[in-house]
């Protein structure tokens, strides 16, 4: 009969060495912050701009989001990088809501952030009137290092778990279409 | 024949066949013809077929909303084999309506379907008068000049796909023809535009084309800034190249002023363009091998894009949309040894070609993906109006550098390459060649810089210089002047060209004498390529259409406006 004291130690030791501990929806964001794949709606000059952050100078994929997926079902950021137009506008809703959740946007540039110097008939005064914006990076275009801090502070705010108008919206719809999650998140 | 004495003797033709109808004139050495609107086609086919004027460049509409009659139309045309140009100009009221040309020319199609859409003109007979860049739902004509140019209308959804009448019928109840919806959002489309496609199984039964997703309205912005205020617009038009697009209006620009720019300018805007041409080129084929699979080419290409980049940046501090030329000249003068630094980056760039030549053009994936899709024969490119690689691909010897000369591009040693076949592989080839020409012309001029001044000196035209700004009183009042009453050139009207990267760049300016633009009508040379596209594409491969897509080189950019 093995002695029972000298295992726990061992099992102690091991434990120590070899595993740790966290809260399950930290371990989540950790995974989901560093795999990040984006989409990018390129429409314009930053979407050439975002080819140089996507090359082999600038690298995002040293920031894990480099799997560039046309699909919105299969992407999780959405890079709206360049000007969008009215006639743009239900292309771009359209591929917003198609992503799965959780999901974030970056507004590359000035054009997505607010219609840039294009204040005309046709320009959407930024992309924010339609879908909700996450970060905004400034520039016309972006720098791709601006780029860059504009995905590391998506990364920021996914660490944080913070939640957004957007989620504790879909969290209530949740909720009230099936009570029992309430119950399972702890009255929460 | 020297382009004088041809024009001479269409206008003494002319002035035969219509007699009293025709008024002629000359405007800052541009021929002009004004008509009466009945007999457009008449004239327009004339002019075809006795005068060779077998390309339409563009139409366009100008609003007078004092005048009685409220629009002109204008055409502009040119004959390659005679080098002669003509802008012919009829009036037309707001209620009356215009015969199409698009039975001389196919081509005049969508610049008539934008004209309708920008003025509400009304070509009668036109096949498919519908709008062309603003929305389904946008009411009235933006370019109109009682049309506020901040008045956004939203849009709520997207239109269904059609077919225009002339792209054949779907009748045929046996087949099972299934229609397909290929962007705006679409990888291979790299920029923003629609492809409906009807297929029969993997065959394109017939397939159309709509456009606007990227009309972010440069003309009206035009319209409302000062000249020197559009030069960062221009920049948008063609992202690929910004600084040709620069080089372009700033030389209309000039030319309407009547100033000379200083060689030291003028061998640092060619040096420019060429640069630009190079990385145009090499992010179209990079792209175009992404599409079809080899992603290999596009790592190569955009370290030497960056290097590029990174000559922009020491010239002016922007990457991309560089703004770096002024009307009057350069913005700033180079760095000491920018010019060794431009040469070792040739020397590069030169190499990564030759490695990309390796990679593709005996590559037998690459060649049975290419060769003999997206033909188009050299008349059809031309009555599109075609220019730039994609018409040299085809066999057309047109190069606007070799044929009209600006900037001393007869001076240099360089040589135009031309396909054969007008296919993707041969467009793919012309651009092979033209980077390594081009590169060739950098070299020459940078070895050859010439010294002096970067900028010509005039309080009314450039700006002084920063130190004279904050150092002296004389100074700091023309910088206020020229800020405040702006760059005027005269009054009249000009068109000029250059030689883009997907072909002849031209703008067409109407200004009143004032600060800002009555008129600006950029010529974009994507335009006929994309327009011509849905009929190359009828009766090939679904594959093809992504092929094919990305050898022309579409920017939507330049093509929306």
């Amino acid at each position: 009969m093995p002695n029972i004291e000298s295992s726990n130690t061992e099992i102690n030791h091991m434990l120590n060495s070899s595993v740790m501990t966290t809260r399950a929806d930290k371990f989540i964001s950790w995974g989901r912050k560093n795999a990040l794949w984006p989409l990018p709606f390129g429409t314009a000059c930053c979407g050439i701009e975002f080819m140089s952050v996507v090359g082999p100078r600038y690298d995002v994929a040293r920031f894990g989001a480099e799997v560039v997926r046309f699909s919105p079902r299969q992407s999780d950021l959405l890079i709206v990088a360049g000007t969008i137009v009215e006639k743009m506008g239900p292309v771009l809703k359209l591929i917003y809501d198609q992503m799965l959740d959780p999901k974030w946007v970056i507004a590359m540039g000035a054009c997505a952030s607010s219609g840039g110097f294009y204040r005309s008939y046709h320009t959407m005064q930024g992309c924010d009137k339609i879908i909700p914006v996450d970060v905004y990076v400034p520039g016309c275009p972006p720098t791709p290092e601006a780029v860059i801090d504009g995905i590391m502070k998506v990364q920021e705010l996914i660490a944080s778990g913070k939640k957004r108008p957007q989620d504790l919206r879909r969290d209530k719809e949740a909720i009230k279409n099936n009570p029992a999650l309430h119950l399972k998140n702890g009255g929460r | 024949m020297p382009v004088n004495e041809a024009i001479k003797s269409i206008q003494a033709d002319l002035s035969q066949t219509f007699n009293q109808d025709l008024r002629f004139s000359e405007t800052f050495g541009d021929t002009v013809i004004n008509f009466p609107k009945e007999k457009v086609v008449a004239i327009m086919s004339h002019l075809k077929t006795r005068h060779q004027f077998i390309m339409m460049l563009d139409i366009c509409g100008v609003d007078y909303p004092q005048r009685t009659k409220r629009f002109d139309v204008v055409y502009h045309l040119y004959a390659p084999s005679t080098k002669a140009r003509l802008r012919l100009k009829t009036e037309v009221g707001e209620n009356e309506t215009i015969d199409t040309v698009t039975s001389v020319w196919r081509g005049a199609n969508w610049f008539e379907r934008e004209a309708f859409d920008m003025f509400g003109l009304i070509f009668k007979g036109h096949p498919n008068l519908r709008k062309l860049l603003t929305h389904h739902e946008f009411v009235g004509h933006p370019l109109r000049k009682d049309y506020p140019a901040d008045r956004q209308q939203p849009c709520s959804k997207t239109e269904d796909i059609w077919f225009e009448a002339d792209q054949g019928h779907s009748n045929d109840s046996d087949k099972n023809l299934v229609p397909i919806n290929i962007g705006p959002s679409h990888p291979a489309t790299h920029g923003t535009f629609r492809i409906m496609a009807e297929l029969d199984g993997e065959t394109i039964n017939r397939c159309n084309v709509e456009i606007g997703y990227l009309h972010r309205c440069f003309e009206k912005m035009a319209e409302t800034h000062f000249y020197n205020q559009i030069i960062p617009y221009t920049d948008r038009l063609n992202y690929c190249s910004a600084p040709m697009n620069n080089v372009g209006f700033c030389k209309m620009v000039e030319r309407m002023l009547g100033v000379t720019i200083p060689p030291k300018a003028i061998a640092m805007r060619i040096v420019l363009s060429e640069l630009s041409r190079v990385i145009d080129h090499l992010v179209c084929i990079g792209t175009n091998a992404v599409d079809l699979g080899a992603l290999t080419v596009f790592w190569y290409i955009f370290e030497q894009r960056e290097r590029v980049y990174t000559l922009f940046e020491k010239l002016c501090g922007a990457r991309l949309t560089v703004a770096l030329t002024r009307i009057g000249g350069m913005l700033y003068d180079n760095p000491a040894g920018w010019e060794k630094e431009c040469l070792e980056t040739v020397v590069g760039i030169r190499k990564c070609v030759d490695e990309m030549d390796r990679l593709l053009t005996g590559n037998k994936i690459f060649i049975k993906r290419t060769q003999g899709v997206g033909k188009i024969s050299a008349d059809d490119a031309i009555a599109f109006g075609y220019t730039g690689p994609c018409l040299r691909a085809c066999g057309v010897n047109l190069d606007l550098r070799k044929a009209e000369p600006y900037y001393g591009y007869n001076e240099l040693d360089f040589d135009v390459p031309i396909g054969t076949n007008g296919d993707t592989y041969d467009r793919y080839l012309v651009r092979m060649e033209e980077m390594r020409q081009s590169l060739k012309i950098v070299t020459q001029v940078c070895k050859n810089m010439p010294s002096g001044d970067y900028t010509i000196r005039n309080k009314d035209i450039v700006l002084p210089e920063k130190k004279d700004v904050w150092g002296n009183i004389e100074g700091l009042m023309n910088h206020f002047m020229l800020v405040v009453k702006g760059v005027r050139p005269p009054a009249g009207e000009i068109y000029d060209y250059t030689e883009a990267a997907n072909g002849e760049l031209g703008f067409y300016l109407v200004s009143d004498g004032g600060p800002r633009p009555y008129r600006l009508k950029c010529r974009p040379p994507c335009f006929p390529l994309i327009q011509a596209f849905p009929s190359m594409m009828q009766g090939s491969y679904i594959a093809d259409v992504i092929a094919t897509l990305g050898s022309l080189n579409i920017v939507a950019g330049e093509l929306e406006r």
